[in-house]
């Protein structure tokens, strides 16, 4: 499966990634704020996720690493 | 498992000071992307300007410099006249460049100096907290225009990248927009660009970026990067407005 | 080594060539134009780097771009291009960058006159630019010394990572005298704070003057500050011509010093005491030279080409414990010996 991890701490909840992400399902805001005050985005159903590196792409934060299962 | 993408080795792990959804973060991260892929960061310094990137040196591995307010351009004159065979990045917002420093990156234009330009263009002042920068579109309401921006009082907005682009000694001149992921590959490849031309020692390379200010224009990140498709580049149209390297073979 | 015949900008420009200053950015203004001109003549054959600048504003920043990379880079200018540079010279200060500015001094205040004044001494002395910060100047009085000063200002400026101002005037810089020249000795070595590109080097620089909250900024300051004092300590420097028996000092500076040195001869020759302290550091100021005055009847007759700046010093140095009195000329007028004779005589009957 491939794999969107979000640094929690880094994210600023821009929700960029939430709306270029091509498939609707994958990243959400998390139900707890982190340190810096923010509903930090995470990512779920990754069965659904193509690894297509948008999320990171638009990324401010630089927060977003994506791998892809081969 | 292989990796699609991963924060840039460049970069340290402090937290940007940028507010949420400023297209500060994606600059700077396209510039660590370039330095890391092309292997630059032995040879590289950045000057950085007073603004919202004044804290910017301290997300890069690399050599880097906070000049004064405007000055940025004179101080990399200073830097890649010393050090010619360095990749020299003068990174610029639209206050510092456009209103203080207009004296300063004028003329590094006009001397052709060698070294790349990246001017971050959110037509506001955003450190500051709001302000009207004469990037600012007409009737824009930011804190210093209250009621809008009006011409009788504070003039038109101004397009560095075709006015730079008339200069003789600019080699390489184009605006570009960090709006989608299109745009976003299309500003990286831009900077590569300019930076290629750099180290080849051509004359100035400058790109300018339509960059969102969310909290500035007091709206969603979201909206903001359409605020910037729909009515921004109606007044800053994306466009190569000179590339003396055209056709020459590119990276 | 034989002597040549030089004016003095031209002096001072050739020794910062040979004192390995490769960069030079400056703008023209009356009196210092000639530093430039002599920058731009010897550019192709010496390797050197000379740029126009379209401001004192960019000249000054260009510096700190150049001392930034390690290197040695200067500029020359007068008053009225030094205060659009005190922006700059207050961020060099902080950032600590190794760069040396030349003041050729000339009445203002504004546009003023173009002689040889010293009316530029508090705004030197005192920072100029916004925040406490200190520079190093020191004032020439010949263009044998001027053209020492330029090995010297380098010096101190990278032993203690700060700007050196060398504060001559219209009178200094326009001069022609017998100078001997330096050799050529410098080797440039990089500096491991240097942004030059790391190029090898096992780590990166920042150099910023940003500060990261109020504790961190209040931590700055203090070391900032602590250089200065022992900058204060190490670095006075001063001259002393028959003082030994004097009772009368007369404490002046660069080219009016010159006209002191006749003024003492006078007044020995008509029987009076007086002796002369030259400050050669404006910053740090000589208070030293004072010290062994404090329990004595010794009189001060302070003179300057200026309203009155450097006798402030003065009476801070002898701190009340002495007679300090004092004559100024303005507007570009350098007084003749025999004039500062009878002021002295009028003062101290």
């Amino acid at each position: 499966m491939n794999r969107v991890t979000v640094n929690r701490e880094m994210c600023k909840e821009c929700e960029y990634c939430m709306t270029f992400c091509p498939k609707k399902t994958i990243l959400a805001k998390s139900k707890s704020l982190n340190k810096m005050g923010y509903y930090a985005i995470e990512a779920q159903n990754m069965e659904d996720c193509i690894a297509c590196g948008i999320c990171a792409t638009v990324c401010p934060e630089g927060a977003i690493m994506v791998e892809k299962d081969v | 498992m292989s990796i699609v993408y991963q924060r840039p080795e460049v970069f340290t792990n402090e937290y940007m000071k940028y507010c949420g959804g400023c297209g500060h973060g994606i600059i700077n991260r396209l510039i660590g992307e370039i330095i890391e892929e092309q292997n630059w960061k032995e040879k590289t310094v950045i000057v950085w300007p007073i603004g919202c990137s004044v804290y910017a040196d301290k997300y890069f591995k690399v050599d880097s410099i906070c000049a004064l307010h405007g000055r940025a351009p004179a101080m990399g004159t200073g830097i890649k006249r010393s050090c010619p065979e360095d990749l020299v990045i003068v990174y610029q917002g639209d206050g510092d460049m456009v209103s203080e420093g207009m004296a300063e990156i004028m003329h590094a234009g006009i001397r052709g100096e060698k070294f790349t330009v990246v001017f971050v263009n959110n037509a506001i002042y955003g450190m500051t907290g709001g302000q009207m920068a004469p990037t600012t579109l007409m009737e824009q309401v930011t804190t210093t225009t209250p009621y809008g921006r009006k011409q009788e009082n504070t003039g038109n907005p101004v397009n560095m990248a075709e006015i730079i682009s008339q200069l003789e000694g600019c080699y390489y001149s184009e605006r570009v927009a960090v709006t989608s992921p299109a745009n976003i590959q299309k500003t990286k490849k831009a900077i590569k660009k300019a930076f290629q031309y750099q180290m080849e020692g051509k004359g100035l390379s400058f790109v300018e970026v339509l960059s969102p200010c969310p909290t500035g224009w007091k709206m969603k990140p979201a909206d903001a990067l359409k605020h910037i498709n729909d009515i921004v580049v109606k007044q800053y149209p994306l466009a190569v407005f000179k590339d003396l390297g055209r056709g020459e073979k590119q990276l | 080594m034989s002597k040549v015949f030089m004016q003095g900008n031209e002096a001072f420009a050739e020794a910062a060539i040979r004192c390995g200053c490769k960069y030079f950015f400056g703008y023209p203004i009356t009196p210092s134009s000639e530093i430039p001109e002599y920058y731009a003549k010897k550019a192709p054959s010496e390797d050197l780097t000379f740029v126009q600048a379209e401001t004192e504003v960019s000249a000054f920043n260009m510096v700190a771009g150049v001392a930034a990379t390690g290197k040695r880079g200067m500029t020359a200018t007068s008053g009225p291009g030094f205060s659009l540079g005190c922006e700059a010279m207050s961020y060099m200060s902080a950032a600590s960058l190794p760069a040396v500015i030349v003041d050729c001094m000339r009445p203002g205040p504004a546009d003023g006159e173009i002689l040889g004044s010293q009316g530029d001494y508090n705004q030197l002395t005192k920072g100029g630019g916004h925040g406490d910060y200190n520079t190093i100047v020191l004032a020439p009085y010949s263009v044998q010394e001027y053209a020492d000063f330029a090995s010297l200002s380098f010096e101190l400026a990278e032993k203690y990572r700060n700007p050196v101002v060398v504060a001559s005037d219209g009178t200094i810089a326009k001069l022609m005298e017998n100078v001997e020249l330096p050799k050529k000795n410098y080797e440039f070595k990089r500096s491991d704070w240097a942004c030059d590109g790391m190029n090898g080097r096992s780590h990166y620089n920042d150099i910023t003057t940003c500060g990261d909250g109020p504790e961190q900024w209040e931590h700055f300051n203090i070391t900032l500050q602590q250089k200065y004092q022992t900058i204060q300590q190490n670095e006075q420097r001063w001259e002393e011509i028959n003082t030994e028996d004097a009772d009368i000092i007369i404490v002046a500076f660069g080219s009016l010093a010159r006209v002191c040195m006749d003024t003492i001869k006078i007044a020995r020759e008509n029987g009076k005491k007086v002796g002369l302290i030259r400050p050669i550091t404006l910053w740090p100021f000589p208070e030293k030279a004072f010290e062994k005055y404090e329990k004595t009847n010794t009189k001060f007759f302070v003179t300057e080409l200026n309203a009155g700046q450097m006798v402030n010093d003065v009476k801070i140095a002898v701190n009340d414990k002495n007679r300090v009195e004092f004559y100024g000329k303005l507007g570009g007028i350098t007084p003749t010996p025999i004039e500062l004779y009878q002021k002295l005589c009028e003062i101290y009957p």
